[in-house]
């Protein structure tokens, strides 16, 4: 079943001008199943963001229509269930951490849904548990790494108990460890609890870990597929600038130069193991 | 002969308090004219507070910094002069984008060197250049550019002062790879043309892999290792306790060479890659 349903969707702010017609989002249609895990790319501007804000009706279509389990984002009435099921993740972990205590920055969202405080404190050390944080739950968040405090940030959002969880670039301002742990994370959370998640990233060897990879460009859904599929396109991801795994280029271009491969690999176990064979005919 | 040196180089914060941290302790390197350096290290490894340090914007705790052999604390009232000749740029420079046009904005660092209209002018529109920025853009407000344009236009902003070494911290955050990719290629034509010293702080691996001749690797506070890419880069295992990674194409060719294959360790570029391969299956008459 799909949980989320983008239908036709076109979006342009209200304050743009009628005569400048750039449409922000152009005719954008895509289905996410229950308890998948899709990526979303493209360049700066291409729409990814605005995307990510129609899944929990932050903002709502010009034309066409998002569903979230059934449920229309555009009907008013229904905004506080969506935004109950549909967390979301932002870039920048200091802009999301509220209080001075690990623990209670996780008890924000499920206190102000009015939850009793003994089921708050389970939620709040399951949540902790999940991202792998329960230990430092009684830290002060500036005292934590990057990383760590993404996953609090998570913590907070899983505390919440939404179906789904839309982050973007989630990544973006770790360093290479703390980029492992929060990738990491979403996974376990996808596989374990079942949350449909949605993710937006710049690097391409995260997206190739997502079941579905969406492109989008200018406004519109550039390619989609799996991230085999995808990424197979290497000459249509660099004519519009967008990048490849290191491993994927590595096999095209060898591939231009003669020599045979029957695919692409999409990351480095794969491309070694192809190229073992290849070097060792 | 080295431009840039520090000595026993160390920072804290804090001290004397229960909040005491010791953010870069006991570095001492030097920086020959021309280098190309990536810094890298995991997050509160000490790589922005060293950079800090680099340009007099923090004073030591102790030791010194050299530049062209000459202490920049000698004469703290002259100060000023060292940022002119080391250039920073922060991360997320653009936050600090404050004038009515970009022009003005980048040309606020030349206007403080003291230089006169027409040098001013000239500096600008060659910063502008040198970072891809469209000089129909000079005309504008910073606010109205994209995130990629803001970024370069904050950069052009410090290869305006012309500095003698260019240090950048972390400039590529946040852009996307298109972005990335073009802001790179002008820092590294740049420092071509120019000759420059250019330090870069990054988190990318792949980047640093890419432009940098020499990598400095910061952990804990301490200078860990100090060489070139390439035998930085042959270090994978050394790399990944300190909470860094290699490349993905260098781990590609590692592994192939673990497998017995005569490929080169520390190859930090698919082109290089290709190059190796090509040539491997070439020579034993397979291609």
């Amino acid at each position: 079943m799909n949980f989320i349903s983008v239908q036709n969707v076109t979006f342009k702010y209200d304050s743009q001008d009628e005569t400048e017609g750039k449409l922000v989002l152009n005719d954008i249609s895509f289905e996410v199943k229950k308890g998948a895990f899709v990526a979303l790319l493209g360049h700066n501007g291409s729409g990814k963001s605005t995307v990510a804000k129609h899944l929990n009706a932050m903002l709502t279509p010009t034309s066409g229509k998002v569903y979230i389990d059934g449920m229309d984002t555009s009907d008013d009435k229904l905004t506080y269930d969506i935004r109950r099921r549909v967390g979301l993740v932002l870039q920048n972990p200091d802009n999301q951490i509220v209080a001075s205590i690990v623990e209670e920055d996780v008890a924000f969202g499920p206190e102000n849904l009015g939850i009793p405080s003994d089921e708050i404190r389970r939620r709040v050390d399951e949540a902790l548990k999940a991202v792998d944080m329960y230990d430092h739950r009684l830290k002060a968040p500036y005292k934590l790494s990057g990383g760590q405090k993404q996953r609090v940030a998570i913590a907070g959002i899983i505390a919440m108990q939404p179906d789904c969880i839309v982050l973007d670039e989630p990544t973006a301002m770790l360093d290479p460890k703390g980029r492992e742990e929060v990738l990491y994370t979403i996974h376990k959370l996808n596989k374990e609890q079942g949350i449909t998640v949605v993710m937006i990233t710049h690097y391409m060897e995260e997206a190739v870990t997502a079941d579905r990879v969406y492109v989008m460009d200018n406004g519109r859904m550039l390619t989609s597929g799996t991230p085999q599929e995808v990424f197979s396109q290497v000459e249509l991801m660099k004519k519009h600038r967008l990048d490849v795994p290191q491993a994927t280029e590595l096999c095209h271009k060898l591939r231009a130069c003669g020599v045979e491969l029957d695919r692409l690999p999409l990351d480095r176990e794969e491309c070694t193991s192809m190229l073992k064979e290849v070097l060792l005919r | 002969m080295s431009i840039l040196s520090v000595k026993d180089l160390t920072y804290v914060y804090s001290q004397g308090t229960p909040f005491e941290h010791t953010a870069v302790d006991k570095l001492s390197f030097e920086i020959e004219r021309g280098d190309f350096i990536g810094i890298i290290g995991h997050t509160g490894s000490g790589k922005s507070t060293l950079v800090q340090m680099l340009n007099g914007l923090i004073k030591p705790t102790s030791g010194a910094v050299y530049l062209d052999n000459i202490n920049i604390w000698d004469k703290p009232k002259e100060i000023r002069k060292i940022r002119f000749k080391v250039g920073l740029v922060f991360q997320y420079p653009e936050y600090q984008l404050f004038e009515e046009t970009v022009e003005k904005d980048i040309a606020f660092g030349p206007t403080n060197i003291g230089l006169n209209e027409k040098e001013i002018k000239e500096r600008v529109l060659q910063a502008a250049k040198f970072v891809d920025l469209n000089p129909e853009l000079l005309v504008k407000s910073p606010f109205d550019l994209s995130g990629g344009e803001k970024r370069r236009a904050a950069i052009a902003g410090v290869i305006a002062m012309d500095p003698d070494i260019l240090i950048l911290d972390e400039p590529c955050a946040g852009l996307d790879p298109l972005g990335r990719d073009i802001l790179l290629s002008q820092i590294y034509s740049y420092h071509k043309e120019r000759g420059n010293t250019v330090l870069l702080v990054s988190h990318s691996m792949e980047d640093v892999g890419t432009v940098c001749d020499k990598v400095m690797v910061m952990n804990r506070s301490r200078l860990e290792m100090f060489d070139t890419a390439q035998r930085v880069f042959s270090q994978g295992e050394r790399l990944q306790k300190l909470g860094l990674r290699i490349p993905q194409i260098t781990s590609v060719i590692d592994e192939l060479i673990d497998a017995g294959f005569p490929l080169k360790r520390g190859t930090l570029t698919v082109e290089q890659a290709v190059e190796d391969i090509t040539e491997y299956l070439k020579r034993e008459g397979r291609l």
